[in-house]
């Protein structure tokens, strides 16, 4: 699904801030990708959903070459893969309804054909009553959810999570760890960026990607 | 915060996604709300620009078109009246002379009426640039004869010249063609004058439009961001752009036009007030009576049409090459 061949980035003339990254994300596969702060989960997440090039190496996603994508197939890929960002990116003037079903109606799909499953999927995320809010007062753990929701509807074949629980308190933490865990046992690879040891306590069987010394480390 | 059920939601039956929300929530959820947010401060000033720009493309239009009717209408009235001029020479008798030439004028093909000029209406001609009271008898003073033609049958004119030149020494024929060819010549300036600001101003608000397009690109670069992720095609991101701008274009467009059109309505109820007076009669003289008419007003609804969708493609155009070269 996703492989990484020697990758190293570097901005400009400075030194390079990830190095040698050789991994694979298989199918259906649950990994935590740690490291301390710093240490380019954010900048690692980037170059899968390329957003940024490698400086060096080589980069497949989904079997296909990156270097050889045009921005159309890009996007194509990105339709398979559902992000869930650290700051979560939520677009200020749109409501938390439209905020969540924005990956389908960029796809231009028919707001009547999506909007039980988008409010099906709030209402599990505990923001259906939420649904008509902007998101300048949802709180954290409330845009956090709507964030975790923009990233679920499209059933992405990947999910990349930044730092998902990070805002909210640990009940909601573990039921959002079950919602990635439920996920990846209906065929979604799944990786969580996080430092929190707790959350990844409660899945031990995870792989854990840990970066350090800007180089990846696999415990599979 | 209660648990509850695992996560089936992400595995709806699509079959079951059409169905109708019942919700009371959901009835009135706003669910298509623009992805370019509509209200700023520069949309605010753009709409400004545009209806500004939209009022004076429409104002140099509409007096284009104005002055364009009223030349038609006085090269059609002087094209149809020529006049005939007697000199009086030594050894002539000046009233046969000039009947004899209403005789021939008369009977030439073309021509509609003939009115001859008695001699006191002859000198009251010149009453404005001599006085009154003053007596004319020693003063060489031409009679003219006053010619109306068909236009749809004009009278060959030269033929005419050579007969009143054969049978009358003094005799000339004005056709009135070194007014006529000013009078077009003014005519068509104003109104290549009127293009040339229409198109100025078109320029300058296009102008506009595209370093507003860019400022709303460089303002709203985190959504752009955001839809890029999302997985939006830059077709798709340009066409919000499209419509964010042709909002703003037809509000613009609307109200420009909108003001337009009170302007030449307006200066229609001015002139009819000004009516029969010296005033009025220039402004009549020059403008017709500032009646536009359904071509006029049409002309201007497109005009306001045209800029608001030029506007969006404009900035569709503009945003997708952007994105584009983003790469």
């Amino acid at each position: 699904m996703v492989r990484f061949e020697n990758v190293g980035l570097r901005y400009g003339m400075g030194p390079e801030i990830l190095k040698d990254l050789t991994f694979s994300i298989e199918p259906q596969t649950f990994q935590f990708l740690t490291g301390p702060s710093g240490a380019g989960k954010t900048t690692l997440m980037h170059l899968i959903l390329l957003s940024l090039k490698p400086t060096r190496g080589l980069i497949t996603l989904f079997g296909q070459d990156a270097t050889t994508l045009d921005k159309n197939a890009i996007t194509a890929l990105r339709r398979k893969i559902g992000v869930v960002f650290q700051d979560f990116r939520l677009l200020d003037h749109l409501t938390t309804y439209e905020n969540v079903a924005l990956p389908l109606r960029v796809q231009g799909r028919e707001e009547t054909a999506y909007r039980a499953e988008v409010v099906e999927l709030l209402k599990w995320v505990g923001l259906g009553e939420r649904m008509h809010a902007l998101p300048q007062v949802l709180s954290g753990g409330e845009k956090q959810r709507a964030a975790i929701a923009r990233a679920l509807i499209v059933r992405p074949e990947l999910l990349l999570a930044d730092e998902p629980t990070g805002n909210v308190d640990p009940p909601l933490a573990r039921r959002l760890l079950r919602l990635f865990v439920e996920l990846h046992k209906s065929g979604t690879s799944v990786v969580i960026a996080t430092h929190d040891l707790g959350l990844m306590e409660q899945f031990e069987d995870a792989r854990r990607l840990v970066l350090g010394d800007r180089r990846l480390h696999v415990y599979d | 915060m209660s648990e509850k059920p695992a996560p089936q939601v992400v595995r709806v039956d699509p079959t079951a996604a059409a169905a109708p929300a019942t919700d009371t929530n959901e009835l009135t959820l706003s669910r298509n709300a623009p992805l370019v947010p509509a209200a700023s401060i520069a949309s605010r000033s753009l709409v400004t620009v545009i209806a500004i720009m939209t009022f004076l493309s429409a104002l140099a239009a509409g007096s284009g078109l104005l002055i364009a009717g009223a030349s038609q209408d006085w090269q059609r009235s002087v094209a149809s009246e020529m006049t005939v001029q007697i000199r009086p020479l030594a050894g002539h008798d000046l009233e046969d002379e000039v009947t004899k030439a209403a005789a021939i004028v008369r009977a030439t093909e073309g021509v509609s009426s003939v009115e001859v000029y008695a001699k006191d209406a002859s000198e009251k001609l010149l009453e404005p640039w001599l006085g009154t009271g003053l007596n004319l008898d020693e003063l060489p003073v031409p009679r003219l004869i006053a010619v109306k033609t068909d236009p749809s049958h004009p009278p060959d004119l030269p033929a005419l010249r050579q007969r009143l030149a054969a049978a009358i020494a003094g005799a000339s024929v004005d056709d009135h063609q070194l007014w006529f060819a000013w009078l077009a010549t003014m005519a068509n300036t104003v109104v290549v004058i009127a293009s040339l600001i229409f198109a100025l101003v078109l320029v300058a608000m296009f102008l506009t439009v595209a370093f507003a397009t860019r400022g709303a690109m460089a303002g709203n670069h985190e959504i752009i961001g955001i839809l890029h992720f999302v997985g939006a095609e830059d077709r798709f991101i340009a066409r919000e752009f499209q419509h964010h701008f042709l909002r703003l274009g037809l509000r613009g467009g609307t109200i420009g036009g909108l003001c337009a059109v009170a302007s030449f309505l307006a200066a229609g109820l001015v002139r009819a007030h000004l009516q029969a007076t010296p005033g009025g009669d220039e402004l009549e003289a020059l403008f017709g009576t500032f009646s536009l008419g359904f071509k006029g007003y049409a002309t201007i609804v497109a005009i306001s049409l045209s800029i608001a969708v030029a506007t969006g493609a404009m900035s569709r155009a503009i945003v997708f090459r952007h994105l584009q070269k983003m790469g």
